[in-house]
């Protein structure tokens, strides 16, 4: 279970995250939503440790995050997945390496029989032909490169997988389907996922419930449906803003 | 009057800010050397990627730093012939090749090469990986950054560069000793013997010394400075530029006080 209680982040004089209390449970799929430059991504860089709030607490699997020691923090990050948004694969790897690296277990990591039956099989799980593994993230399409940074993600089977912004960038067409790869791999591997996105038609196509990040609070946390039958104003506005609500309702 | 005034009070509070800079500078840098030697014991990660750094230092910068030498050694034969010719025995110019070249020229061109070579990329390459999440991914998996990005490519410079400099500073003496022989009438037995004749053993020491801490400088100051870069591809430009002039700096700074603490303690 993933659970943030009164997390206060700024940034100099700018307050991104202004007391947010935020909840995942296990096995389900939650859609972060909120407009450009709101501290989404900074919420979830949070939750794995890349950044430590300025009060508050962050709590992954009954661990407090900000205060994990070294090698604590790192055990915990083995098991969650993080893609990142605009995939921040090495690109002086290939995608096989790249997928190696996402392999947490020094065991596993060292083994290279494991590894060369374990890479082709995240690709196949994203979609991707083992052929992939031998290009470099240069040569393929931002489509491809996001996918294999979900690959990577996936690869050391971690319990928990944080999407920032797993389809911006892409045409509607890749963006289903990530949108069908996130869907999938929740139901298939059942992991917990935080999905951060300004997609609302996506976030309400794959996730269990959809919270709205807004001011540096959040606004609601809830249903797909839940979230459209609200009366609040900045949920209101931010519908109205990417999709009509009603044709889509129907 | 009022402009005046104003300008003496915001005087303090810009020296101050800039001593505010210059210490969190000091201190994100000392956590980083505090980080760097706790990650020692990973060294099944550092070793392999150690060595393709150093394969990468030494076949890489090797043409530059002979032929930056080359010209070194031969420029300051031509000109101790000149100045000396009709005043001092021939043999001064071996004298004067060798211990410019292995005392001074030889370390301190190598490391200023270096630093615009080496130095230029290692900051030019973390700045990259910082600004497109490379390290935060690296850090997302659990793995250390600087097991994996900085001892490989401070321990390499500390290994190559000492050794580009042995080889500098060989190269630097024979050219100077052919560049003499094309001008003067000087013969091998003549360099040879002013070359020994003030020849210490502790000159080859202090040269490698010397290129040792430069070695220190040129990797660990663009390290931290691309480490640190922020603010997309501005922000690694300007972390480029500053760890090569930083780091350029500090090679003349530690060349001077080395002089100092070694050769007059």
């Amino acid at each position: 279970m993933i659970e943030l209680r009164g997390v206060h982040k700024r940034f100099g004089q700018q307050v991104i995250l202004n007391g947010v209390d935020f909840s995942v449970e296990e096995g389900e799929t939650v859609a972060l939503l909120g407009p450009s430059g709101t501290g989404k991504s900074v919420l979830l860089k949070h939750i794995i440790g890349l950044i430590h709030p300025d009060s508050g607490t962050i709590i992954v699997d009954d661990l407090n995050v900000a205060s994990l020691g070294r090698k604590e923090l790192a055990a915990l990050r083995s098991t969650i997945g993080y893609v990142f948004q605009n995939g921040a694969l090495f690109d002086s790897m290939t995608v096989f390496e790249n997928i190696r690296l996402g392999i947490t277990d020094e065991k596993c990591n060292r083994d290279a029989s494991y590894c060369a039956a374990r890479v082709p099989e995240c690709l196949a799980l994203v979609n991707l032909t083992p052929e992939t593994a031998a290009k470099f993230p240069a040569e393929l399409s931002g489509g491809m490169r996001k996918r294999v940074g979900i690959a990577r993600a996936i690869a050391g089977r971690p319990k928990y997988l944080l999407y920032d912004e797993p389809t911006s960038g892409l045409d509607p067409v890749n963006a289903d389907i990530i949108d069908r790869l996130v869907k999938h791999l929740a139901e298939t591997l059942g992991v917990t996922s935080v999905m951060v996105t300004h997609d609302v038609r996506g976030a309400f196509r794959v996730s269990d419930r959809v919270a709205l990040l807004s001011d540096g609070k959040i606004v609601l946390q809830g249903t797909p449906q839940e979230f459209l039958a609200s009366a609040d104003l900045r949920i209101k506005a931010f519908l109205e803003r990417d999709f009509d609500t009603h044709s889509f309702a129907a | 009057m009022q402009t005046a005034q104003t300008a003496i009070l915001s005087l303090p509070r810009a020296v101050g800010r800039s001593a505010i800079g210059a210490l969190a500078h000091v201190g994100r840098f000392s956590l980083m050397l505090a980080e760097l030697f706790r990650a020692l014991g990973e060294w099944r990660i550092w070793l392999p990627r150690t060595m393709d750094e150093a394969r990468s230092i030494g076949a890489g910068s090797l043409f530059i730093v002979l032929l930056v030498s080359a010209f070194a050694g031969a420029v300051t034969a031509l000109q101790t012939g000149y100045q000396f010719q009709g005043n001092l025995p021939y043999y001064v110019v071996g004298t004067l090749v060798v211990e410019s070249i292995v005392l001074e020229l030889g370390p301190v061109l190598t490391a200023l090469v270096l630093a615009g070579r080496i130095g230029a990329r290692y900051a030019a390459e973390l700045g990259t990986m910082r600004v497109t999440e490379q390290i935060d991914a690296l850090e997302s998996l659990g793995r250390s950054p600087m097991s994996h990005l900085i001892i490989p490519r401070v321990l390499a410079g500390l290994v190559m560069i000492p050794i580009l400099t042995i080889f500098a500073n060989a190269i630097g003496v024979l050219a100077g000793w052919w560049s003499a022989k094309q001008v003067l009438p000087i013969s091998n037995g003549d360099f040879t013997y002013g070359a020994q004749y003030f020849w210490r053993p502790f000159d080859a020491y202090y040269s490698i010394i010397k290129a040792f801490f430069f070695a220190g400088a040129i990797t660990l100051i663009p390290c931290y400075m691309g480490f640190n870069a922020q603010q997309g591809a501005e922000g690694v430009g300007k972390a480029t530029t500053t760890a090569v002039v930083a780091t350029s700096v500090t090679i003349l700074l530690l060349d001077t006080l080395l002089a100092k603490l070694l050769l007059h303690p």
